[in-house]
C-alpha cells in the first residue's frame, strides 16, 4: 500500500504537469484479503492489490476528469492531458465553484496495523475453529473473514491536502441445518472487537433454537428487530439531502422542522464517533460536521454540499461526493440513539412478537412514503409469554418505514452493524404480508 | 504478452499448482450524463491489472495487482500458491475441473463503429437535446440522459495449454424523467430502467436509438402518472412487458439455475436455490409453453463472449424446456456435480481483481405465437406492466415482489386507464406454470441488464435477457 508520502508525491507530480486554471486529484491504494467458506470448507480465498488516480481540471468555467490506476510517469502525464482535453469540450457551467484552499481537519484513528498483519492462515485457522462449531451440532457452515486496509487523499492547485489510512476487519457466518438457518456477523476498524469464535456460536445457537419452524400467518405483529436489521432499514432513508429537498424527490420535502418520527428516533451523520471513525472530509475537501438529522422523532437538519450550501446561504455540511455531484449530499457515518434495555428485556416484555435476526434483499416501493419491502431471514423466532417459543418460517413485509420508527416501544444500547451504529429495537404493528419455505 | 503469462504459469507450478490459470486486464471506459440540461458527468478512465488463480494441494488460491511488471507477476504467483495452501487446510475434497481442450484464439466483439472515436461533443449535444425534450414537459423536476462505454481487452491463460486473447466492448443509453407534484414523485425511463439500453455493440446501437424521439413521450408519461390512480389491490391476469420480463427471467430463473449458489457457496450472502440437483429433469418449472435458454454466442448479448474466464468455449443450451427444468449454469469445478463432462462456460469475473464465479450468461424466453394485440384482446379482467421500479426475493429465489414505473389497466380486451404504483407478488414455480401466452418473435427484443451484483468481494457483471410481452394468470397484484 502506497505511504503518505508516496501519494503526496504523486499529488505534486499531477500539479507539476497540470496546465489548467485549476487542478485537482485523488490518489487511494488499497489491500485487501478475504477467505470465504461454505458447506464447511474454504471455496474461495482471495487477495488484491490496487491503486488509483483521478484527476479534475478546471478551465475557466470548464471542467473535466479523467482516472486511471497506472501511476508511471506516461499514465499521469495522460491522464492530466485527458482531464484538460475533455474539459476544453465539455460545455460551460456557470455555477462551477473554485477549488478550496487548505483546511483543517480533526484527527481519526480508523488504521488499526494489526489487521494488516492478519494472514490467510490466520483467517482459515479462525474459520476452522468457526466450521467445527458447527459440525459439532451437525450443521453447514457457511461465511466470509475479510481484513484489509486503505489510504486515500485529496489536493489541489490551491494547496489543499487531505488524507485518510483505515482498516477494517468483517467475520460473518450462516449455520445451516436441514429445516434452518442462524447467522451472526460484525465488522470493526479493530481487530480485538471480532471475535469469530464467538460470532460462530451465536450462529450455531440460532441455527440450532429454530430447527423445525412452524408457520405463523402473515400480519401485523410486535416485533424485535436485532441491530442488523434495524441498519437495513435505517440505511432506506435517502433522503437528508438538501438538493432531493430542493427537487422534491425526498421523502422530507416541506416537511423540515415537522414530527414525522417517534420522540425517542434521534439521528446523526457523525464520523467522529468511535464506533465509526469515518473520514473527516468530502469528496471536495470540505472538514464533515457532525450532522443531526432528526432530534426527537423532529426532522432537523440536512446535508449540504458546497452547491446547495451556497445556494441556501449556510454551510456546506462535508458530504458532497466531489466534481459535478449532480444528486446531492449523502449523509455518512449515521449514528441512531439507542435506548437503557438489553434484547433479553425486550423479549421478556413481550407476549406474543417475532423476533427477526436480519433481513433480505430491502427495496423501496415509495420513496415518497418510505415503504419498503423485504424478506426475513436465518434466525426468526416466535416469542411467547416473554420468551423465545420456537423458530419460524420466514417473512415477506411491506412496511411504512416512518410509522414503524413511530413505534418503537423499547432500545437497546447502539452498535455498529451494517455501517451503522444502531440499536436492536421493539416495535409494534410491523407489516409481513406474505410467507416462504425459504431457509 | 505471452512472456508475461507464462512467468506466472511456470512460478506457480513451480511452486507446486496442480493448476493455474492468469488474465491480464485492460479496460478503457468512458461515460457522459446530463441533468436537467447540464452536463453531470463526464469522465475517461484506464484500468489495469492481473490476477493468478491456482489450485494446490486440492484446494483454490487467487491473488491480485494493478502492477503488470515480471516481479510483480511472481510475487503475486507466489502468494496465489500460499493462500490456496492455507485453503487446503480446510477441505472435504480435492477440486477437480471438468476437462477442456486448450484453446488458442483471438476473439472480439463485433462492432461498426467504435464509440471511443466518436467525439465527446456529439454525445453531449445528444445528450443535452434528450434533456431539454423531457425538460418542456409539465411536472418535471429532474431530467437526466447517460451513454457509457467500456472496452476490455483481456489475456487469458492456463497451464493446459490454452492462451486466448479476447476484446469485449459494451454500449450503454438511456434517459429517464422524475415529475414530483402533490406529495408524489415519479419516474419513467426509456428504453429501460436501471441505466436505460446495453448491448456488446458499437456506437452504432446509439445511433439506431429512438432515444431523441421518445424523450418527451417518457416525460409525460411520468407527470401523467402523478395523478393516475393508484394500481387495485387483487388477484388478476397479469401481462409483463419485456424491460419488465427481462428482469422477471433474472430474479426467478437466472439466479437460481446458478449451479455455485444450488451447491451452497452463497449461502452465506446471496442465498442458495430452491432448484436443487435433484428436481433436474423432473421438476415442472413452468408451463409447456416456457422455453428458456441460455446462450453466450447470441448477437449483441452483455454476456456474449467466446471464451469464459476459465477458458471454455461460449455455448447455447436450454435450462427450461417445454416447462421442465433440464439444465444449470455451471463450471469446471461444479459441471460434474451433475454429471456433465464439460463446463457450460458460466465462469466470468468483475475485472482482474475478482475471481471468476458462476454468472449468468444471456438468458431469454423463447417466443411464442401471440401478437400483443390479439394477447390484450384475449384478456378479461388484467393489468399490463412493465419497467421495472423495485425488486425483491427471498434467498432460495421462491418469494418475489416487483414493482414497476407504470401499468395499464385491460377491461374486456382492451388497455383502458394508465396505473401507477403496481406492484405484484407471487412464487418462482407457481409463477411460470401460470404463463399461458408469450408474444411472437416480432416483439421479442434483447434487453441488457448491466449491474447484476453478486459474490464476495462484491462482484458486478452484465448479461441479457431476450423476452417478448407474456403472460400470467391470477396473479396477487398489491
Amino acid at each position: 500500500m502506497l505511504s503518505k508520502d508516496e501519494i503526496k508525491n504523486i499529488m505534486d507530480r499531477v500539479m507539476s504537469i497540470s496546465t489548467a486554471d485549476e487542478t485537482s486529484a485523488r490518489v487511494s491504494s488499497s489491500r485487501s484479503s478475504l477467505t470465504r467458506f461454505a458447506e464447511s470448507h474454504i471455496h474461495q480465498n482471495v487477495s488484491e492489490d490496487n491503486v488509483h488516480l483521478s484527476v479534475n481540471a478546471i478551465l475557466g468555467k470548464r471542467m473535466g476528469d479523467a482516472s486511471t490506476n497506472k501511476l508511471d510517469d506516461e499514465s499521469i502525464k495522460k491522464v492530466v492531458a485527458d482531464a484538460i482535453e475533455i474539459a476544453k469540450l465539455v460545455p460551460p457551467d456557470d455555477e462551477l465553484l473554485p477549488r478550496l484552499g487548505p483546511q483543517k481537519y480533526r484527527e481519526v484513528q480508523s488504521h488499526d496495523p494489526s489487521i494488516d498483519g492478519i494472514t490467510s492462515m490466520d483467517r482459515a485457522q479462525s474459520v476452522a475453529e468457526a466450521v467445527s462449531l458447527c459440525e459439532e451440532n451437525n450443521l453447514r457452515a457457511a461465511g466470509a473473514f475479510s481484513n484489509g486496509s486503505s489510504c486515500g487523499a485529496l489536493g489541489n492547485s490551491k494547496g489543499l491536502f487531505a488524507f485518510h489510512k483505515s482498516s477494517g476487519v468483517n467475520f460473518s457466518m450462516t449455520a445451516l441445518g436441514d429445516d434452518s438457518s442462524g447467522w451472526a456477523g460484525k465488522s470493526s476498524h479493530r481487530r480485538a472487537k471480532v471475535d469469530t469464535k464467538s460470532l460462530g456460536a451465536i450462529a450455531v445457537a440460532k441455527a440450532v433454537k429454530s430447527q423445525e419452524p412452524k408457520e405463523i400467518p402473515p400480519g401485523k405483529y410486535t416485533v424485535i428487530l436485532e441491530p442488523a436489521a434495524v441498519s437495513v432499514m435505517v440505511f432506506m432513508f435517502g433522503g437528508f439531502n438538501a438538493l432531493a429537498v430542493d427537487e422534491g424527490r425526498s421523502f422530507l420535502a416541506g416537511k423540515m422542522g415537522e414530527k414525522v418520527l417517534g420522540d425517542n428516533i434521534t439521528l446523526t451523520s457523525d464520523p467522529y464517533h468511535p464506533l465509526h471513525q469515518g473520514r473527516p472530509f468530502d469528496g471536495d475537501g470540505v472538514p464533515t460536521k457532525r450532522v443531526v438529522l432528526m432530534e426527537n422523532g423532529v426532522a432537523a437538519n440536512l446535508v449540504y454540499d458546497r452547491l446547495t450550501a451556497g445556494k441556501h446561504g449556510v454551510e456546506p455540511t462535508g458530504h458532497g461526493g466531489g466534481g459535478r455531484n449532480a444528486y446531492g449530499a449523502y449523509p455518512s457515518s449515521i449514528v441512531m440513539e439507542g435506548g437503557n434495555a438489553t434484547l433479553e428485556e425486550m423479549i421478556a416484555s413481550t407476549e406474543k412478537g417475532v423476533l427477526v435476526t436480519r433481513f433480505w434483499y430491502m427495496r423501496v416501493v415509495d420513496p415518497m412514503k418510505v415503504i419498503v419491502t423485504g424478506m426475513t431471514r436465518d434466525g426468526t423466532f416466535w416469542i411467547e409469554n416473554g420468551k423465545i417459543a420456537y423458530g419460524i418460517k420466514n417473512f415477506r413485509f411491506n412496511q411504512d418505514v416512518l410509522d414503524m420508527l413511530s413505534k418503537v416501544e423499547m432500545m437497546s444500547e447502539s452498535t455498529l452493524a451494517g455501517g451503522m451504529v444502531v440499536p436492536a429495537m421493539k416495535v409494534r404493528d410491523f407489516n409481513f404480508t406474505s410467507g416462504t419455505d425459504a431457509v | 504478452m505471452k512472456d508475461l503469462t507464462d512467468l506466472a504459469l511456470d512460478t506457480a507450478t513451480r511452486l507446486g499448482a496442480s493448476y493455474a490459470d492468469i488474465r491480464i486486464i485492460r479496460t478503457q471506459y468512458e461515460s457522459v450524463s446530463a441533468k436537467n440540461e447540464k452536463v453531470s458527468g463526464i469522465g475517461k478512465s484506464e484500468d489495469e491489472g492481473f490476477g493468478v488463480r491456482v489450485i494446490v494441494d486440492g484446494a483454490w488460491g487467487y491473488s491480485s495487482s494493478s502492477r503488470v511488471t515480471k516481479s510483480e507477476i511472481e510475487r503475486i504467483s507466489a502468494e496465489a500458491v500460499d493462500i490456496a495452501r492455507a485453503s487446503a487446510t480446510l477441505k472435504k475434497t480435492d477440486v477437480v475441473l471438468a476437462p477442456e481442450e486448450p484453446h488458442e484464439d483471438v476473439w472480439r466483439t463485433p462492432i461498426q463503429k467504435d464509440p471511443f472515436k466518436v467525439p465527446l461533443e456529439t454525445k453531449i449535444d445528444l445528450l443535452l437535446k434528450i434533456n431539454a425534450g423531457m425538460m418542456k414537459v409539465k411536472d418535471i423536476k429532474v431530467a437526466s440522459s447517460q451513454m457509457s462505454f467500456m472496452k476490455e481487452l483481456q489475456f487469458f491463460a492456463n497451464n493446459e495449454g490454452s492462451f486466448i486473447e479476447q476484446e469485449i466492448l459494451r454500449s450503454g443509453a438511456g434517459c429517464s424523467a422524475t415529475a414530483v407534484g402533490d406529495g408524489d414523485m415519479q419516474i419513467r425511463s426509456f428504453p429501460s430502467s436501471h441505466g436505460g439500453g446495453f448491448m456488446c455493440r458499437g456506437y452504432e446501437m446509439i445511433e439506431e436509438m429512438p432515444l431523441l424521439d421518445n424523450a418527451q413521450q417518457t416525460a409525460e408519461e411520468a407527470s401523467a402518472l402523478l395523478r393516475a390512480p393508484k394500481c387495485p389491490e387483487k388477484k388478476a391476469d397479469l401481462i409483463l412487458g419485456g424491460s419488465q420480463l427481462a428482469l422477471q427471467i433474472h430474479e426467478s430463473v437466472g439466479h437460481p439455475t446458478e449451479l455455485d449458489r444450488v451447491l451452497g457457496t452463497e449461502a452465506n450472502y446471496a442465498g442458495t436455490s430452491f432448484a436443487t440437483t435433484e428436481k433436474l429433469g423432473k421438476l415442472q418449472y413452468g408451463s409447456p409453453v416456457v422455453n428458456i435458454v441460455a446462450d453466450s454466442t447470441v448477437p449483441h448479448g452483455l454476456a456474449t463472449i467466446g471464451y469464459d474466464d476459465e477458458g471454455v468455449e461460449a455455448q447455447r443450451w436450454h435450462l427450461i424446456e417445454n416447462g421442465l427444468f433440464v439444465g444449470y449454469l455451471t463450471s469446471r469445478e461444479t459441471a460434474p456435480v451433475v454429471g456433465e463432462k464439460r463446463s457450460r462456460g458460466a465462469m466470468r469475473a468483475d475485472g482482474w481483481q475478482r475471481i471468476p464465479l458462476i454468472r449468468m450468461t444471456n438468458i431469454s424466453l423463447m417466443p411464442g405465437e401471440w401478437t400483443l394485440d390479439d394477447l390484450i384482446a384475449d384478456t378479461k379482467d388484467g393489468i399490463y406492466m412493465d419497467s421495472n421500479k423495485s425488486w425483491s426475493i427471498d434467498q432460495k429465489r421462491l418469494n418475489f415482489q416487483f414493482g414497476t414505473e407504470i401499468a395499464w389497466e385491460i377491461k374486456n380486451g382492451k388497455k383502458t386507464r394508465m396505473l401507477k404504483n403496481a406492484v405484484y407478488q407471487s412464487m418462482t414455480p407457481e409463477f411460470w406454470n401460470s404463463c399461458d401466452a408469450i408474444c411472437n418473435q416480432d416483439h421479442f427484443v434483447l434487453w441488457g441488464v448491466a449491474n447484476c451484483g453478486k459474490g464476495q468481494p462484491g462482484q458486478t457483471a452484465e448479461m441479457s435477457h431476450g423476452a417478448a410481452p407474456a403472460r400470467f394468470r391470477n396473479i396477487q397484484i398489491l
